[in-house]
């Protein structure tokens, strides 16, 4: 799933766009920092920043408040969002102010932060929150979650198939996705000598001290499961169990260097990381500074995650985020978010409207993984509740020694 | 100093006496009834302060530290003993690995903090204040971008690094169970978490040692010196003996934080650096299960509140209040 700051890929920079995210990236300590440690953002409260969008509203539909990963749309120069294409092309056109956050960190830290208040039925003073799909599916067992008008949104139409079927949310009445990515490996060939292309290459000895691993389950598990054979979509946890015994063997082995969230990428560029549990997208950026990183699908295949679009229960503006979605589900303004983000859009005729943008773009194995990494994508399965607990706590005593 | 233990002590307080003379001794007469409330009135926004900013969140943690079930089911609130022994169970070894990691940088703040202090309230002269306010200096900048740079500073190919290879120090830190055997960084290991912890925590250390040298009456060791000690005599059977409570506060505020600490075993540690406020962390964000994560709070306040008093009793209760 999860986005990092780093991330902020930009398709064909001219150099002194390259220039400024270069130094973006090294002035980044501050904001690595924090998501070093979003547990530190969340203890610093919510929605203190906006006092209220009644009060606000400049144009004629009041305000709509998103909150979204880091650099998952497009932005100025400066990585500002409000400032770039997509959010004031909608303001324009919609009457609506817009106030996007990039708050979301983390799937679980965010239902800490908000489960309380959602629980009790108070607002959380969101329209839209970005989360990935497997929290989503707890939101909406749990009954967090405004149903979607369908009547605003004609756009979701456009809709790509292979989202349009979820046994959790029959008919999309809940949520819409926002972006996929894959989580595979990146790495580094000067520092590991030879071409990686397995998950084992990870628990290879040669590299001891050397190997980060993402602290999100469904990245690092998944991927160890795949490795040993274990099928991703159905697992059990048994298969679980045993996957974990293989990380906390390697842990106490001291095969990990780190078990990082968001800030994977910075290790990666100062030599000390040499291979990493990686998010497609990221390595884009990254390559700005060092273009010797390579991410790939290891052969035993590849983690599908999906971030996806909600209205938490008691949202100010459910009329307004609705039309944000069905906005953003236009192919146009589609391809202008992805061919800056360099994820996958899950809007179809975006294909299209990138080629017109830019034909390179079309052949981005990101944006469009060919059919052989297709053939080899997986989507965790859905854990019930007391699976998730099993599987969580599972994992999170393997990375910690 | 309501009872000076030490020689030095009683030395100290007769010249006190004698400064105040015999006038001083008698009261200045019975006090008027008004006067009675003044204590509690000015004890009352530090009492309120207290029950409502740590009782009620103490007595909430204490509660949800019992509760039993999911984030799915629901927390119900319930006597769930098994919690604690869970906690303890589950995280011991991030337990004993907190408390380890937080005594020896105490050691390492106070053999740095303690020369440190020294010079600056002795030797300082008029540059005391800046050479206090550069002890401070680090403070103005964010407790986690110093984290930060000690990453860059400690980075596999950075100098610091290299220079402990080229001298062949590795070994002396392996011995000492500073970095894992057979290793070649100083990032991710034993040492930078301690180190990171000593660094932060550092300031913690000499402002309160400073403050107990400072106030030392220098013809306490004029007089010591007059009766043939030799400066480091003086130093021993005067100024450290004086110097204690500072040392001790200083220990606490450095100890105590340092054991709960996350931040730098998360930044500058590996999964064999996991801290108790890493295991917290985790239960807290990752797996939501809020009774772990404040029954694991509890045990680790509990072994905390243990140590202070048994290093309380070790070394008297009056060097803790000076």
């Amino acid at each position: 799933m999860t986005k990092h700051p780093f991330h902020a890929p930009v398709p064909r920079m001219t150099p002194e766009r390259l220039a400024r995210r270069a130094f973006l990236r090294r002035s980044g300590l501050v904001v690595g920092g924090l998501a070093a440690a979003p547990w530190l953002l969340a203890a610093c409260g919510g929605d203190d920043d906006d006092t209220g969008g009644a009060t606000g509203g400049g144009g004629g539909g009041g305000t709509v408040r998103i909150s979204n990963w880091p650099f998952y749309i497009d932005a100025d120069d400066a990585g500002d969002p409000s400032k770039g294409q997509t959010i004031p092309g909608f303001e324009a056109l919609s009457g609506y102010d817009v106030v996007y956050d990039e708050l979301v960190n983390d799937n679980d830290e965010w239902f800490a932060k908000f489960s309380p208040d959602l629980a009790a039925g108070n607002p959380i003073g969101l329209d839209i929150a970005v989360l990935t799909t497997w929290m989503v599916e707890r939101l909406i067992g749990l009954g967090y979650l405004e149903e979607l008008d369908m009547a605003n949104l004609p756009n979701v139409a456009n809709l790509d198939p292979v989202h349009a079927a979820v046994a959790w949310d029959p008919g999309r009445r809940f949520s819409l996705p926002w972006a996929s990515g894959l989580g595979g490996i990146a790495y580094n060939p000067t520092r590991t000598g030879r071409a990686i292309t397995s998950v084992s290459d990870l628990f290879d000895p040669e590299f001891a001290g050397h190997v980060t691993v993402l602290t999100e389950m469904r990245d690092t598990l998944g991927l160890t499961m795949l490795s040993m054979g274990i099928d991703v979509t159905a697992c059990t946890p048994a298969d679980a169990q045993a996957a974990a015994a293989k990380l906390k063997a390697a842990t106490e082995a001291g095969q990990f260097r780190r078990a990082t969230g968001n800030d994977y990428v910075a290790d990666l560029l100062t030599g000390d990381t040499w291979l990493a549990v990686a998010w497609s997208g990221d390595i884009i950026s990254a390559q700005l500074e060092d273009p010797d990183l390579i991410w790939i699908a290891p052969d035993e295949g590849t983690m599908l995650f999906t971030d996806t679009m909600i209205i938490p229960r008691g949202a100010a503006n459910k009329a307004g985020a609705e039309a944000w979605m069905n906005h953003v589900y236009d192919p146009a303004i589609s391809a202008q978010i992805f061919a800056y983000t360099q994820y996958q859009s899950p809007v179809v005729g975006t294909k299209e409207k990138i080629t017109e943008l830019d034909p390179a773009l079309a052949e981005n194995p990101l944006i469009f993984p060919p059919a052989d990494v297709q053939a080899r994508t997986f989507t965790f399965k859905t854990l019930s509740d007391e699976e998730q607990i099993e599987f969580t706590t599972l994992f999170q005593d393997s990375i910690q020694a | 100093m309501v009872r000076p233990a030490t020689r030095a002590g009683r030395i100290e307080r007769r010249i006190a006496r004698a400064e105040r003379g015999p006038a001083d001794a008698v009261d200045a007469g019975p006090s008027r009834r008004g006067r009675r409330s003044t204590p509690y009135l000015l004890v009352g926004p530090g009492v309120a302060w207290l029950v409502l900013l740590f009782v009620v969140p103490l007595g909430s943690l204490l509660v949800t530290s019992l509760k039993t079930g999911s984030f799915a089911e629901g927390f119900e609130t319930a006597v769930r003993l098994r919690n604690y022994s869970d906690a303890l169970s589950e995280s011991w070894e991030a337990i004993k690995r907190s408390f380890v990691f937080a005594l020896v940088a105490t050691l390492a703040a106070a053999a740095i903090g303690y020369p440190l202090a020294y010079v600056i309230a002795f030797r300082g002269g008029r540059y005391k204040g800046l050479l206090l306010g550069l002890v401070v200096l680090p403070f103005f900048t964010s407790f986690l971008m110093r984290t930060l740079a000690w990453k860059t500073i400690l980075s596999d190919s950075g100098t610091l690094n290299t220079t402990v290879d080229r001298l062949h120090l590795f070994g002396a830190l392996e011995f000492l169970r500073l970095v894992p055997e057979g290793s070649d960084r100083l990032l991710q290991t034993n040492i930078a978490v301690i180190g990171g912890l000593t660094y932060n925590f550092l300031p913690f250390m000499v402002l309160p040692i400073y403050v107990s040298l400072e106030k030392i009456d220098r013809r306490l060791v004029e007089a010591a010196r007059d009766l043939y000690s030799n400066a480091f005599r003086a130093f021993r059977k005067v100024v450290l003996p004086l110097s204690i409570p500072g040392v001790m506060a200083g220990s606490l505020l450095t100890f105590i934080p340092a054991a709960g600490d996350f931040v730098n075993a998360e930044l500058l540690g590996g999964p064999q650096q996991t801290m108790v406020g890493n295991r917290i962390q985790s239960r807290f964000f990752e797996q939501v299960d809020y009774p772990a994560a404040a029954s694991l709070s509890f045990v680790l306040m509990a072994l905390i509140l243990i140590g202070v008093l048994l290093y309380a009793r070790l070394l008297g209760t009056e060097e803790l209040t000076g």
